[in-house]
């Protein structure tokens, strides 16, 4: 019996980290790719969650719709508005340097979280929208969870495949050039502008793939649902840790960094009952009152720790990016810049 | 017309006045240190969580705290400049954002784990508005002190950047690293002075905006975005455009929501933070460079 609790926990943990896979994958193309900064990540997740949600529930006074489309119609529309907000972003900032895409991009996400939050009619407000339908929810357990998992992971397999191709491709090779060297990819006749708005879109898509499945997956979907700012950064360390410019190593890293995550879920209040044994029993009672609150803070600041450790000590990830023209040959210390 | 001013107006100038000194930080060290600061604001809410502990432990008034709460936040930043961020010196700009990005995490999350999430008053009591204008204006005493020390600060900044050598030297840096290091200045020197004097600013932003509101660990985020706004409002790189900036979209904050004819606001308050962000964009779209011809990365 416990074999089986395992079973399921090892389910939820690889259907969640397989949801996080296919977001580094889209972080992937916009910054591995592309060179482009995203920081409205959970902005793009929430709308792909939303457009999902509204089109696949049932009907409902609470909220637009639902008009009881099928998921994947859900899954392609969540796909498209994603990309059509990148779109728009991306128009406006591609041409400056990434960091005013950055502040643009966190604060499109905190824009669309107040449209979230504050259009009722839409999207029944703070209350958010509840009983989402899932893929194969209508099987036995665990059959029904396991379904679940398979259409996850096969949807990252199916991801790798295509960006892996598209990363060989000539529009992957142009990409790289621009990342690395704007100026030599323009004297090339290459349009940069266009070229990147594609990068940015494409990973936007993929991140409103991962809304929709999120919304499915946890059945419910609100405005605060997660931590924007966590959820963004822990795929940015995801990323960054497995090796940015390498699909594999975003998938990896989505995987490695999300089982840390759920495991300093159990291990930090350990930590705190540790430390607290060091204090003074006044201290030390403090400490311990809050333990569970105060861990969840821990975690955020360790997981911020790990990316300024990664940044400065291994900056090319796990897997470091390889160049397909050049396989062979290590690629040169030059081509890792970036600007 | 006075309703308009005593509730619309003035509170903008005051908000203002707090996001042009946080806009002033974040223009410096974009344009010394040639990134995006995402922890500006953690650095400012840092700042009024230390003034907070030090009203407590020493009963001095939060203007007098904010002086030792400012040496505190000005070591902090050092610090986290050397750790964080000059590793990076030579690298590109963006990898200096990510872990900008990264700290901005760390700080609010040290923050959250010591001093907790309640929201705490810096000023305790209510404040009964003086009048001007046999009335017609009324304005808490608050809002006063806000106003004038953010203009003092303004001041000070402005002579430190035009009297004085670092001053000079800062302005050198900001329009040519090369040229500058060339000419035999100190560029570490000059990093160093300009996380002082955003620090120092941050903070005084903070504690204004928290004898305004209150402390809460978010106070940096939200004002994260009216802060870059307002530096790219004024020109990245013109301290003095940022805090026309800062005071420009204070107002536009605060009267949006005036029932310009009719009774309806002009624009839901729920979206008020939205108003910085919106003219951000357009200046992204038609100025880049802002209204003071600053620089455009």
């Amino acid at each position: 019996m416990e074999a089986y609790g395992y079973g399921l926990y090892l389910v939820t943990l690889l259907s969640a980290g397989g949801i996080y896979a296919i977001l580094a994958l889209g972080l992937n193309v916009q910054w591995g790719f592309g060179g482009l900064f995203n920081a409205g990540i959970a902005g793009f997740f929430a709308v792909g969650a939303y457009a999902s949600a509204i089109l696949t529930t049932a009907a409902t006074p609470e909220h637009l719709g639902g008009f009881g489309l099928p998921l994947a119609l859900g899954a392609v529309a969540a796909m498209a508005v994603s990309a059509l907000i990148a779109w728009g972003i991306g128009r406006i900032c591609i041409r400056l340097r990434s960091d005013y895409l950055a502040i643009a991009t966190i604060g499109i996400a905190e824009i669309l979280r107040l449209v979230l939050k504050n259009e009722g009619w839409a999207t029944n407000g703070p209350r958010g929208i509840n009983r989402i339908p899932k893929a194969f929810e209508g099987l036995p357990e665990p059959w029904a969870q396991l379904g679940f998992l398979a259409m996850v992971l096969l949807t990252v397999l199916a991801l790798y495949l295509l960006l892996e191709r598209a990363w060989r491709s000539p529009w992957g090779r142009v990409m790289t050039a621009i990342r690395d060297s704007e100026a030599a990819a323009r004297a090339a006749g290459k349009n940069v502008e266009r070229f990147r708005v594609q990068a940015f879109v494409l990973g936007a898509a993929v991140m409103g793939l991962a809304g929709a499945y999120y919304a499915q997956y946890i059945k419910f979907i609100g405005p605060d649902a997660t931590d924007p700012l966590t959820a963004t950064f822990l795929v940015w360390v995801m990323l960054i840790a497995g090796g940015s410019g390498n699909n594999r190593g975003a998938i990896l890293g989505a995987f490695l960094i999300w089982t840390v995550w759920s495991a300093t879920e159990i291990f930090t209040p350990r930590l705190l009952g540790l430390l607290a044994g060091l204090l003074p029993a006044d201290l030390a009672a403090e400490l311990k009152a809050e333990t569970v609150v105060r861990s969840a803070y821990l975690r955020v600041f360790l997981i911020g720790l790990v990316l300024q450790v990664v940044l400065q000590r291994y900056a090319r990830g796990i897997l470091p990016e390889t160049r397909p023209a050049v396989a062979a040959a290590p690629p040169p210390a030059a081509a890792r810049e970036r600007g | 017309m006075w309703e308009f001013v005593n509730f619309y107006f003035l509170p903008g100038v005051v908000l203002g006045c707090i996001y042009a000194l946080g806009a002033l930080g974040i223009s410096l060290t974009f344009g010394i240190l040639r990134f995006a600061n995402f922890a500006h604001g953690e650095i400012m809410m840092l700042g009024a969580y230390f003034t907070l502990s030090l009203t407590a432990l020493t009963g001095l008034p939060p203007l007098a705290a904010a002086l030792p709460a400012m040496a505190l936040t000005v070591a902090v930043t050092l610090a986290l400049d050397r750790a964080a961020f000059r590793p990076f010196r030579g690298a590109p700009a963006i990898i200096s954002v990510i872990a900008s990005f990264g700290l901005m995490l760390m700080i609010r999350s040290a923050v959250q784990f010591f001093w907790g999430v309640q929201p705490r008053p810096l000023l305790r009591g209510i404040q009964r508005p003086e009048s001007f204008l046999d009335g017609a204006i009324l304005l808490p005493p608050k809002h006063i002190v806000i106003i004038g020390s953010a203009l003092v600060l303004m001041v000070l900044v402005h002579l430190l950047l035009s009297r004085t050598r670092i001053g000079k030297a800062m302005r050198a840096v900001s329009d040519s690293p090369g040229l500058a290091r060339l000419t035999g200045i100190d560029v570490e020197a000059v990093i160093r002075a300009t996380w002082a004097v955003a620090a120092v600013t941050a903070v005084a932003a903070g504690v204004l905006l928290a004898l305004d509101t209150h402390v809460e660990s978010m106070m940096g985020f939200k004002m994260l975005l009216p802060m870059f706004a307002a530096a790219i409002l004024g020109g990245i790189g013109r301290p003095f455009g940022a805090v026309a900036g800062g005071l420009v979209i204070g107002i536009a904050e605060e009267v949006s929501s005036f029932p310009f004819g009719g009774t309806e606001a002009l624009l839901n308050p729920a979206y008020k933070s939205g108003i910085a962000f919106a003219i951000m964009v357009a200046m992204l779209i038609w100025r880049p460079s802002g209204l003071f011809k600053g620089r455009v990365f």
